[in-house]
């Protein structure tokens, strides 16, 4: 996707002259190959520093919340998705920002990428087409992109923004081979016991860094519940007290996580925790049909009711 | 001096184990980790180094201090009491020369001479420090720049280097000849010295960053303070807490009570000055309530807080962790040479200070 670069670079260019935008939110080149820095330029002088590649992989919008001025902002489908979610939450105004879409191909999972190459410092990554070709100290490799995407990635149902000003490209065909919950129904035939334990291994590592926190951008609350004073909920890393933590987040984000993996992609642990708000996205689609992001028409699952809902708890 | 092949080094190291707790680097997944040595454990030498660091060998992330009872029948009720803790004799082998200077930087706050942490110090004195010397540095470390180096061998009791085929280990204090003794090997000979030599050189080479230490120790604090670069490099910070739990130097805590029924317990945690609530006040009122304070606060603390009341340069070894795990790129490197290169009239900001 690195293709995309000069388009962007040109449309914010076009943004700051037509004085659309008074800021540009997307990305700039950084020290870590697999990390490329979020980057917020208010100077059209500047836009030259932006770029795109299949490394693009935090959520931008988590940078949104709660900015004033008229924000040109890089989206791929989930980022979008993520932004929908914000305007029907009221953390931004649809006018406020302009969308510049990107049809998205993919992210390169950088653990897969480490396990290949047994954890080898990559000093820079380039791509071409389908393919992408690692370069380290003195060893260089090329790979299919294909097989080192995101698990998100290779399950993704809407690559292509659902709103958007602008394309860079024109939009791409969302793979349809794999089912989308399969992982989560892997899960489910576990026994209680079984679960429990799968639990207890996957967030094993977890050093309550809260980073997968900190990047969605749907935890957005002033204070989060684990920070809270009252009621208490214990900081150690104690099973109990890292679960509490990780399933109370999880059912937050019950029918808006768009599934952009950033939660994942920034574990300095590797917790699938990625899995544990997947489960909700399944239900909410079996149960109502329910997608998350997807209309600026509705409001969201779990905050609105129909007095016509044929459940009689209501 | 001596030599050990590998497979002899590791068999006395598990002999080593039955008396000691002995932390080695053990591969998980796609990184290492320290794990204590037990018979289904197998140490993996050839990492570059362990993802998180080994303070939490002396430091624990979450640990009881004390614990107590609510129990007005208990006659020992509201008295606070030491929890019990593990105070065996220790080896750390396998860490890293910036992990080991690390400790010796962690050292200024738990071990000074008005306090002493009582649990650190403890622990402190039971390990032993037994260093690998760090044949590959990465791009990201800066290990010489900061007063360590690849071979340094600041802080530790042995220093082992790997030749290939076997370790040349090298003891620097009594701790360090005793596990000498108990390893065994033959003699070094002069050709493993000369290989270790030049291992040296090729690693010292490898580091080759440009940091301007020296010029941003001599700006006044106030006037780094007051900079007008916080704004624009706190952008992409998550404010997550991976910078400050991976570094081997930061040392801040936050001390909870956290009660069950009738008895509670008092646990230090781990805390970090890159969340909001580390500076919460009870008034409600945050000092450092805004992002760009916290990313501020993390880079005065290491690079002239520290250095202004240690004299012992800045609260990094370099091990370059927090730039290579940071999801947002928040290189210290950059922000050194940046602050280090700023213009400003210090004559004048260094006077005042608007915060």
């Amino acid at each position: 996707m690195e293709g995309y670069t000069e388009k962007i670079r040109q449309i914010a260019k076009r943004l700051f002259e037509e004085k659309r935008i008074d800021i540009f939110i997307g990305y700039e080149k950084g020290t870590n190959p697999f990390f490329p820095r979020p980057t917020l330029i208010s100077d059209p002088q500047e836009v030259e520093k932006l770029i795109w590649n299949s490394n693009c992989g935090l959520n931008l919008c988590t940078y949104l919340t709660g900015r004033k001025e008229r924000i040109g902002i890089v989206a791929t489908g989930c980022v979008s998705r993520s932004i929908v979610n914000h305007i029907i939450e009221n953390q931004i105004k649809r006018e406020k920002i302009y969308i510049v879409g990107i049809p998205c191909k993919g992210i390169i999972d950088y653990r897969k990428v480490l396990r290949r190459i047994e954890g080898k410092e990559v000093l820079r990554i380039e791509e071409e087409g389908e393919s992408f070709k690692v370069i380290c100290d003195g060893f260089e490799e090329r790979f299919k992109k294909e097989d080192f995407l995101q698990e998100n990635c290779l399950s993704c149902t809407h690559p292509n923004p659902v709103i958007y000003d602008e394309l860079v490209a024109d939009p791409v065909t969302p793979r349809s081979e794999r089912p989308v919950y399969k992982d989560v129904e892997e899960i489910e035939k576990k026994s209680p016991k079984e679960k429990r334990s799968y639990i207890e291994q996957a967030i094993e590592g977890c050093i309550r860094c809260y980073a997968c926190r900190n990047v969605c951008p749907h935890c957005y609350c002033p204070t989060c519940f684990i920070d809270e004073k009252i009621p208490y909920f214990g900081k150690s890393i104690d099973f109990v007290d890292t679960l509490t933590f990780h399933i109370i987040r999880a059912m937050h984000l019950a029918g808006r996580c768009t599934d952009c993996g950033s939660c994942e992609r920034v574990c300095p642990m590797g917790i699938p925790i990625r899995i544990f708000v997947k489960k909700l996205n399944k239900d909410a689609f079996e149960l109502f049909s329910w997608q998350s992001g997807m209309s600026l028409e509705k409001g969201q699952l779990l905050s609105t009711y129909r007095r016509d809902d044929y459940d009689d708890f209501i | 001096m001596r030599f050990v092949l590998k497979d002899d080094f590791l068999k006395k190291l598990r002999e080593i184990s039955k008396n000691y707790k002995v932390f080695v680097p053990v591969k998980k997944d796609y990184f290492h980790l320290f794990q204590e040595l037990k018979d289904d454990i197998l140490p993996d030498f050839s990492f570059f180094n362990t993802k998180l660091s080994p303070k939490s060998i002396l430091f624990p992330q979450s640990e009881r201090m004390f614990e107590y009872s609510l129990d007005k029948d208990d006659p020992d009720a509201y008295i606070l009491k030491e929890a019990k803790k593990d105070f065996s004799p220790q080896i750390i082998v396998g860490i890293r020369p910036c992990d080991a200077h690390a400790f010796q930087i962690v050292k200024q706050n738990f071990d000074t001479p008005e306090y002493k942490d009582p649990w650190w110090t403890k622990r402190y004195s039971l390990t032993t420090f037994i260093g690998l010397a760090c044949n590959s540095p990465r791009s990201s470390c800066f290990c010489l720049k900061v007063g360590g180096g690849p071979f340094s061998e600041k802080g530790l009791d042995a220093i082992m280097y790997d030749l290939g085929e076997g370790f040349l280990i090298k003891d620097i204090t009594d701790k360090g000849r005793d596990f000498l003794d108990k390893i065994g090997g033959d003699e070094a000979k002069k050709e493993h010295l000369e290989k270790a030599e030049k291992l040296k050189k090729e690693a010292e080479e490898k580091i080759k960053v440009d940091l301007k230490i020296e010029d941003l120790l001599k700006r006044p604090v106030l006037s780094v303070f007051e900079s007008d670069i916080w704004n624009s490099v706190s952008f992409p910070c998550i404010t997550c807490g991976i910078c400050t739990f991976l570094c081997p130097t930061c040392w801040c805590f936050d001390i909870q009570d956290e009660v069950y029924g009738k008895r509670g317990d008092r646990i230090r945690n781990w805390d970090s000055c890159m969340f909001p609530i580390f500076t919460l006040h009870a008034s409600g009122y945050n000092p450092r309530g805004e992002k760009f304070r916290r990313v501020r606060q993390r880079f005065m603390h290491k690079l002239k807080y520290y250095p202004e009341r240690y004299k012992k340069g800045i609260q990094c070894s370099g091990c370059g962790r927090c730039i290579m795990y940071c999801p947002t790129n928040m290189d210290i490197r950059r922000i050194i040479n940046m602050l280090a290169e700023e213009k400003r009239n210090e004559s004048i900001s260094s006077l005042s200070c608007k915060d």
